[in-house]
């Protein structure tokens, strides 16, 4: 190793700058690059504006969306987008808003909190988006609701729950319930209707989402008489949760609160199979998926989750969307293709009330949303930006997902 | 009691795979002083090769004991070749170079097989089959599955073959040689690279091993998958005393064991001590790591040997 020390400190000039008779070349060379940068720096700020200046401007309106179509929780962005797309076609369909048509720009976060923050902030400052729709996952819903806020852009999230997300600011939406009413009725459901006495706790601790819906659970569940005998946790990512349920196992509960999504739900289930634990699990939306069975197959049998809405429902205005949604994407809707739907119907509803299409304008409507009638429920806007709504439980029995009991608000 | 040893059987599976992957690490550290960051991504395309290798076998729906074996096989000699490419493509032309060139190219390499396999395998998880019929198996008042005990069982073979393979064949003896000391090894007529290509394929295809380990108990892989767990079997190479096979094989498990503890003692601490210990598992690990490097730097089973300057 005797070249080492010569190679990493001396370096011998660069053959190009290094010569007296170079030095003209060289300041040219850096002159024209100076001047290059600058075009380009310049085009890149003009040509943006210049081509579609405001998200209202021209014949169309720009309607930004961000969600997670990859990454670990793929299945939450992309039947959102479903959601989403189905309503802008029919918006479109329908003649637009005020004469105007609705073009859909959307932007992947990859399941990533902070990759949420950037493209939010893209599909402000470059794509001059009117309104954001998005997330799914609170945590990302909580990193991008600052970016809108500043820049006076509503967001309505489809279905994040943590209370946290819409205190974010005025501009900030959701159409789904909250994770205070969402824990109280699971808590309320497994200590009523189960007949359990002793729950134990799985909650992910690097998740917003879980950790608030862990607590509205356990409050819920002592108030009524209840014991949480254990209460384990886990980071995203993690691949094993052998050790937690092991600790669980040893603590004796009824039924296992998991307040994850679904990837881990699976697993976490499989795993708590293995080691013998029978008792039911119990979840939130998080577990809501087209694949959820998939991964967690026969571990998940006797299981239940609360979600947002029953696609086996009877109402016209939920037959028609179930049916309209079949037929395009050729499976069921979820309930987060239902919420991704409704939020953008009540945007562009929200739209058509106001009086001119800026940021300020639509957010003073949207927040005096009445009696919306939403495939996922009626919808009023609170003094806080959140709809109150009812809430179903759904069982998995015999590999199939069915209505277990509905829960109207408290 | 049970509970007891329902913790030590998972902590062992677990660290039974940290250790073939901790294995990788060490044994290039100890033939070149390199630490390979990329071995946790071979780990991983390792995992990816065996899902690819079951389904083309069509075990997904038709599982089988001798199509597992294949599987793992395929996934080995994929992992070989990538472990030798990887050595001689990015690693040999910087032989004479710094150590820290070495180091700053495993990074590349590694982020180079991350990102790559995202565009490949695509960013979402998949999901590995059940390559051979699963079954639960009862020891006592402990769970398992069978799954977990093929795991250890192969995970122990394949540590056993190496610990021949280092101590008992000629090869062994010249690698040992070159770790000792590099440059007398290849006056004494040992052909370096070619025992130093050898013991990257060796570590690669115990990192393919471990992934198809891995992909069986613990389903979800994605490309990012290796990071983790490299990371903890890195910590176990260095616990262990770098450049020390039988070394790294005891960090795995103590690592493995000392995670799954820490959730085990869990409702204790949080009742006497306030902590919750569970969640910090990860930050426990890596704080042995840090312990390791200032009070015994050589490890477990190394031998500390003063550094001439």
């Amino acid at each position: 190793m005797s070249k080492t020390e010569t190679g990493l400190i001396v370096r011998p000039p660069h053959p190009v700058f290094s010569g007296v008779g170079r030095a003209g070349f060289r300041a040219s060379l850096v002159a024209s690059f100076s001047i290059l940068s600058a075009v380009i720096l310049l085009l890149m700020v003009l040509l943006p504006a210049a081509s579609c200046g405001y998200g209202a401007g021209g014949d169309e309106i720009v309607v930004g969306e961000f969600g997670s179509l990859t990454g670990d929780t793929a299945d939450f962005g992309k039947v959102t987008h479903n959601g989403i797309e189905l309503a802008i076609e029919e918006i479109n369909a329908s003649g637009g808003v005020k004469g105007k048509r609705l073009r859909l720009k959307t932007e992947d976060d990859q399941s990533r909190a902070e990759e949420a923050a950037t493209v939010v902030t893209k599909l402000i400052n470059q794509d001059k988006v009117i309104a954001l729709l998005g997330e799914v996952a609170s945590s990302r819903s909580l990193a991008a609701a600052p970016k809108a806020q500043d820049a006076k852009v509503p967001m309505i999230s489809p279905s994040s729950t943590n209370p946290a997300v819409t205190l974010k600011g005025d501009y900030i939406f959701r159409v789904c319930f909250l994770d205070d009413f969402q824990g109280h009725c699971i808590a309320r459901f497994a200590h009523d209707t189960l007949g359990t006495g002793r729950a134990a706790i799985l909650r992910d601790i690097r998740n917003d989402y879980s950790v608030g819906l862990a607590n509205f659970f356990a409050e819920e569940f002592q108030r009524r008489g209840g014991a949480v005998v254990s209460d384990q946790s886990y980071s995203a990512g993690d691949a094993d949760f052998k050790a937690q349920l092991t600790a669980i196992r040893s603590s004796n509960p009824d039924v296992i609160m998991i307040p994850g999504y679904y990837n881990d739900v699976g697993q976490i289930a499989i795993q708590a199979r293995d080691l013998g634990i029978t008792v039911p699990l119990i979840g939130g939306d998080g577990w809501e998926s087209p694949n959820l069975l998939a991964i967690g197959g026969k571990a998940l049998e006797g299981c239940y989750y609360s979600n947002h809405f029953d696609p086996s429902s009877l109402e016209p205005v939920v037959a028609n969307f179930v049916k309209k949604y079949s037929e395009k994407y050729g499976q069921a809707p979820g309930a987060l293709a239902a919420l991704g739907y409704d939020a953008t119907k009540l945007l562009t509803d929200a739209m058509n009330r106001a009086p001119e299409l800026t940021g300020p304008a639509i957010r003073d409507q949207l927040a005096g949303t009445k009696g919306y009638p939403g495939v996922s429920g009626t919808i009023t806007m609170d003094q806080n930006r959140n709809p109150v709504k009812p809430l179903v439980v759904l069982q998995i029995k015999d590999g199939k997902i069915s209505l277990r009991e509905t829960i109207p608000p408290s | 009691m049970t509970t007891f040893l329902q913790h030590l059987l998972n902590g062992i599976a677990t660290g039974s795979i940290y250790a073939l992957l901790a294995l990788g690490y060490t044994m290039v550290y100890g033939v070149l002083k390199l630490i390979n960051f990329a071995h946790s991504d071979v780990f991983m395309i390792g995992a990816f090769s065996g899902y690819y290798a079951a389904h083309a076998l069509g075990l997904a729906s038709n599982p089988s004991l001798p199509g597992a074996l294949a599987v793992m096989v395929c996934s080995m000699a994929v992992c070989g070749t990538l472990g030798f490419l990887n050595e001689r493509i990015a690693y040999r032309p910087l032989r004479g170079a710094p150590r820290i060139t070495s180091l700053i190219t495993a990074i590349g390499v590694s982020l180079l097989l991350e990102y790559g396999g995202q565009m490949v395998f695509g960013p979402d998880p998949k999901f590995f089959p059940q390559v051979f019929p699963k079954s639960n198996v009862q020891l006592g008042g402990v769970n398992t599955t069978n799954y977990q005990l093929i795991v250890v069982a192969v995970a122990l073979a394949l540590m056993a073959g190496l610990q021949w393979i280092v101590y008992r064949t000629r090869f062994g003896k010249a690698m040992r040689a070159v770790s000792h000391n590099f440059e007398m090894a290849s006056l004494m007529g040992i052909p370096t690279d070619r025992v130093i290509s050898t013991t990257f394929v060796l570590g690669s295809t115990l990192a393919a091993a471990a992934g198809c380990l891995y992909g069986l108990v613990y389903p979800k892989i994605d490309p990012l998958m290796g990071v983790f767990p490299g990371l903890k079997a890195f910590v176990a190479a260095v616990l262990g005393g770098i450049g020390n096979v039988p070394g790294a094989m005891l960090g795995g498990m103590v690592i493995g064991l000392i995670e799954e503890y820490a959730v085990a003692v869990d409702p204790w601490a949080w009742q006497t001590l306030a902590v919750h210990v569970g969640r910090f598992k990860d930050a426990i690990v890596f704080g042995i790591l840090v312990a390791i490097l200032i009070f015994r730097p050589s490890g477990l089973l190394g031998r500390y040997e003063p550094e001439k300057v």
